[in-house]
């Protein structure tokens, strides 16, 4: 009897004190929330905020994230706190506290509730800690490494209750990493060593910002300042490692811009001979292309550069026979007539867009899959979109060699160009060749534009931009030759990669051109010259 | 098709002008001129400000127009090509007779048009944000001064947010050269390291990042507060802005303030990722007044779209335009040697519920604010200067502009007045 009576009063005062608990949680979040609807000042904002984050309620993430994402505004009316996504008319608002649909209003009738730079760093902290026992294991790396970086030694006991019942092995490890960025600022010495020890696998700037408050601070003893300077200088030394590897990719990434833009011309210009000054212009339609495209499919963005990747190819290869049959066609033979004419192709090229789409740059969305940047190891990184441009290029380029290496067209391109009469007495079509040629060269001066979509202004005259570019490369990889191209292109892009930080991005320019005038003196022919009797002729 | 309609709202306005010219000969009306580029690469920006000028003059005439005469708004296009606009310039006063002209966009362009009205004595309004070094007699500049924008940008970052080490970014030209050439004195005048100073400039539409935003993330690992004061000009900083978000640098980090992003700027881009990085303007078209309220109304109506926004130079504008018409009213005359004298002192509501002054330098009072961009393309304003900031013409920072000072009231009557040797050096700048 007396035990069932035991077991029933504790029952009963768990019951009791959860149901307290659960009313205080109520409590302390309403306070907030109504803290919150008048505060005036960012700081009566973040004192609102810190009651909401620590009260338990259910709501308080959710509200918290959409403060920090700037959609809780205020009514007018009724001074209610709302969450409001905006619709055509106004905004579709809800009740902040018990999220209740309560229709749409007029844009005037709320007023946002405005968060800046500082309070959006706080509530950074403030979800973080919310989301520590988030379900998703990266979800809760993130949220213990920005606790790392709260330089609150309080949260070391909310880290240690999490390391004993983590499990995942990066969630530990980050653990680890973000008690010792914490502990940096432990008043014990021996501590502070370790974390020291522990971070200096950590070349965030984070750390090298309290490694060198540490270093500076003359009222730590000596042992904590030297292991500091010592983990600062192996920090150092992966860092300038790492940018090394940086530059070298950015370097590539860049003459892998080059070569996309250059690999058409060196078609048309390189194998067939024709300057064809509207090579940029054939570019921006395959930009233009790509925006097209993603107003046609808004809802699946993602997928909409794959669309747009043939589409280009194949409206810029119509419009690239159309400017051959119609205008290069009886220019052959007179390289000054076909500069001047098809500059006039590409200003009618650029007038035409401007007309169509108006002068304004279009936005061109990058998709989801693109942005942001890959981790290779912590503190390098490199950016999606130019990894795969990277790629892009280089699959380009071998689908070209095997155009040419592979096909009967390929073939027969070679053929007419090597010497076109006898080609002609072989029974080649001679002029559909020609045409076929330009339409190729012009569809991957398309293709290049969907990648240039991605990376740059997508307007009128993007084309222009590159144009000179693009010759440049031919030029120095030595007209005709495709591998030429491509090594011209990757080793233009690193060389004004590697002198950019040093001279800076207008002297880099400055120098490239002087080097390529100066070769051009000593190898008129370019890095990879043709040989034999075509040369010749 | 946008454009296409504005081309033809111009060209009707235009030919409206020509067949007042024609009919009107009994009524006299007095001439504004509007010198904006309406075709080139400046189109963009300039033919805002050439409508915003139609406006105000359709406003002003429901209103009665002047001196009991109408205004008659004469429209040319320099078509972003600087030696025209002299030349447009001169056409403007010389064969159309303009009281006064309201007009130009980049430096180059007004230095361009500038002998032309000194050598016809006649008023240029200009209302764009320059690098000041400059007060001609003939010249209202109702855009900011360098002390009027980019000083107050420094010393709400410095002050408020705690920077420590300063990126300042810009395009080749001579805005930001000379911007930047202030802004480091003044850096260095507050005790900043030049060791914690990094001057970056890139060519006109760079669009290749990478390595200056990996510069500018390593040196911002240095472990002080960092922040990037940006003069970048028009198409680049849409790469610029992605490569920084890519690069994984939020507004929280490494703030980046700009004086060339406003609302027009910001209409045609994705915002997202740009969220919290910073502008500084004296205006913002999301600052709450009724003034403001009323003039954005009254410019979706005019424009006759709604998604249309308003920012700083349409404001510099409005402020010339009701200068200009309440001295014209003072003097009785639109005469430009009376207007000169006239306007000195003269003060009109600006739109965001102060007042604008005109000082005797032929610059403008001006608040300041600086704003944070919001997902919509708005900006928050986040901080404010206190009162409103007079323009100072001559650097106070630069060594050789520091004892010039410039007054256009007698008995100085000078742009160009050097107080150490009690010289005046006319136009000759350098």
């Amino acid at each position: 009897m007396i035990k069932v009576d035991k077991t029933a009063v504790i029952l009963c005062l768990v019951t009791l004190a959860w149901v307290s608990l659960a009313r205080a949680a109520e409590e302390d979040f309403l306070q907030g929330i109504a803290a919150l609807v008048v505060a005036e000042s960012y700081q009566d904002k973040r004192a609102a905020a810190a009651v909401i984050s620590t009260s338990g309620h259910a709501r308080a993430e959710a509200v918290l994230n959409a403060l920090f994402e700037g959609e809780v505004y205020t009514t007018r009316s009724d001074m209610r706190l709302v969450t409001a996504a905006p619709t055509d008319e106004g905004f579709a608002i809800r009740d902040a506290v018990t999220d209740e649909d309560l229709g749409t209003v007029g844009k005037r009738d709320v007023s946002r509730v405005s968060v800046n730079n500082q309070l959006r760093g706080e509530l950074r902290a403030m979800l973080a800690t919310l989301k520590l026992q988030h379900e998703n294991p990266r979800q809760r790396i993130a949220a213990i490494l920005e606790v790392g970086e709260s330089e609150d030694l309080a949260m070391l006991l909310t880290l240690q209750q999490l390391l004993a019942t983590e499990r995942h092995e990066g969630v530990r490890d980050a653990i680890a990493m973000a008690s010792a960025m914490l502990n940096l600022d432990s008043t014990e010495v021996p501590e502070r060593l370790a974390a020291i020890a522990t971070v200096s696998s950590n070349i965030g700037g984070h750390v090298r910002t309290k490694l060198t408050a540490l270093t500076a601070n003359q009222s730590l003893d000596e042992d904590t300042r030297v292991a500091a300077r010592q983990a600062l200088i192996d920090i150092e030394r992966r860092v300038t490692f790492f940018d090394l590897i940086q530059t070298a990719f950015f370097g590539l990434s860049l003459g892998s811009i080059l070569v996309l833009a250059a690999i058409g011309l060196s078609v048309t210009f390189g194998i067939m001979g024709v300057i064809n000054m509207a090579h940029g212009e054939l570019m921006m339609l395959g930009a233009y292309t790509t925006y097209v495209v993603q107003q046609l499919m808004p809802d699946a963005i993602g997928a909409s550069l794959f669309v747009a990747m043939p589409t280009a190819f194949l409206i810029t290869a119509l419009v690239g026979v159309g400017i051959e049959r119609g205008i290069v066609r009886t220019l052959y033979g007179r390289p000054l007539e076909t500069l001047l004419a098809t500059f006039g192709v590409s200003l009618f090229l650029q007038q035409t867009v401007r007309s169509v789409f108006s002068p304004l740059n279009r936005s061109v969305i990058t998709p989801e899959w693109m942005s942001g940047s890959l981790e290779i190891t912590p503190g390098l990184d490199i950016t999606l979109n130019r990894l795969y441009i990277l790629l892009f290029s280089l699959l380009v380029f071998g689908a070209l060699l095997m155009v040419l290496r592979r096909t009967r067209l390929g073939l027969e391109m070679r053929a007419v160009t090597q010497n076109r009469a006898m080609a002609k007495a072989m029974g080649v079509r001679t002029d559909r060749v020609d045409a076929l040629t330009f339409g190729l060269g012009s569809g991957i001066a398309g293709l290049a534009g969907v990648a240039l979509s991605q990376l740059t202004n997508v307007g009128p005259n993007l084309g222009q931009a590159y144009i000179v570019d693009s010759f440049m490369v031919v030029v120095f990889g030595g007209v005709g030759s495709l591998w030429g191209t491509l090594v011209s292109g990757l080793s233009l892009g690193v060389a004004s990669k590697l002198i950019e930080p040093a001279a800076g991005a207008v002297m880099a320019k400055i120098f490239v051109l002087i080097f390529l005038i100066v070769f051009i003196q000593k190898r008129p022919r370019g890095l990879f010259p043709q040989k034999g009797r075509a040369a010749e002729a | 098709m946008h454009t296409y309609a504005l081309l033809k709202k111009t060209l009707a306005a235009a030919a409206a002008a020509t067949l007042a010219m024609g009919t009107a000969y009994g009524q006299e009306t007095i001439k504004v001129g509007i010198l904006h580029s309406l075709s080139g690469t400046m189109a963009i920006s300039e033919t805002t400000l050439k409508d915003t000028m139609l406006m105000l003059i359709a406003e002003q005439n429901a209103k009665g127009g002047l001196l009991g005469k109408k205004l008659e708004a004469v429209v040319v296009d320099p078509a972003s090509d600087w030696p025209l606009f002299a030349e447009k310039a001169r056409e403007l006063i010389e064969v159309q007779k303009v009281a006064a002209v309201f007009g130009c966009w980049t430096s180059v362009s007004r230095k361009s048009v500038l002998p032309v009205f000194e050598e016809l004595n006649s008023l240029l309004f200009y209302p764009v944000q320059y690098e000041g070094e400059e007060s001609s007699k003939n010249v209202f500049y109702t855009g900011a001064a360098p002390n009027q924008q980019a000083i107050p940008a420094v010393d709400y970052l410095m002050n408020e947010i705690g920077v420590k080490r300063w990126v300042l970014a810009g395009t080749d030209y001579v805005y930001p050269r000379t911007t930047n050439r202030i802004l480091e004195a003044y850096l260095k005048a507050k005790g900043v390291a030049a060791a914690d100073i990094m001057i970056n400039y890139t060519p006109f539409g760079h669009s290749d990042w990478q390595s200056i935003i990996a510069q500018i993330k390593t040196f911002g690992s240095a472990g002080k507060k960092t922040a990037v004061v940006s003069t970048i000009n028009g198409d680049a900083n849409v790469p610029f802005y992605k490569e920084l978000g890519n690069q994984g640098i939020s507004a929280e980090d490494i703030p980046v303030v700009a004086f060339s992003v406003g609302e027009e700027e910001l209409s045609g881009i994705d915002t997202a990722p740009l969220v919290g990085h910073l502008a500084a303007w004296n205006y913002f078209m999301s600052i709450e007044s009724d003034v403001n309220d009323a003039f954005i109304k009254e410019w979706l109506g005019f424009i006759k779209n709604p998604k249309r926004v308003t920012n700083d130079p349409m404001e510099a504008h409005y402020i010339g335009f009701k200068m200009w018409a309440a001295a014209v009213e003072k003097a009785a005359s639109t005469d430009p040697k009376a207007v000169q004298e006239a306007i000195i002192g003269v003060s009109v509501p600006n739109l965001t519920g102060g007042v604008a002054t005109m000082m005797a330098n032929h610059h403008v009072t001006k608040p300041v604010f600086i704003g944070e961009i919001q997902d919509d393309g708005q900006f928050e304003v986040v901080w404010q200067t206190p009162s409103t900031v007079v323009g100072d013409a001559w650097s106070d920072f630069l060594p050789g502009s520091r004892d010039i000072t410039a007054d256009w009231m007698p008995p100085l009557s000078c742009g160009n007045y050097n107080v150490k040797t009690g010289m005046c050096s006319g136009q000759n700048y350098e």
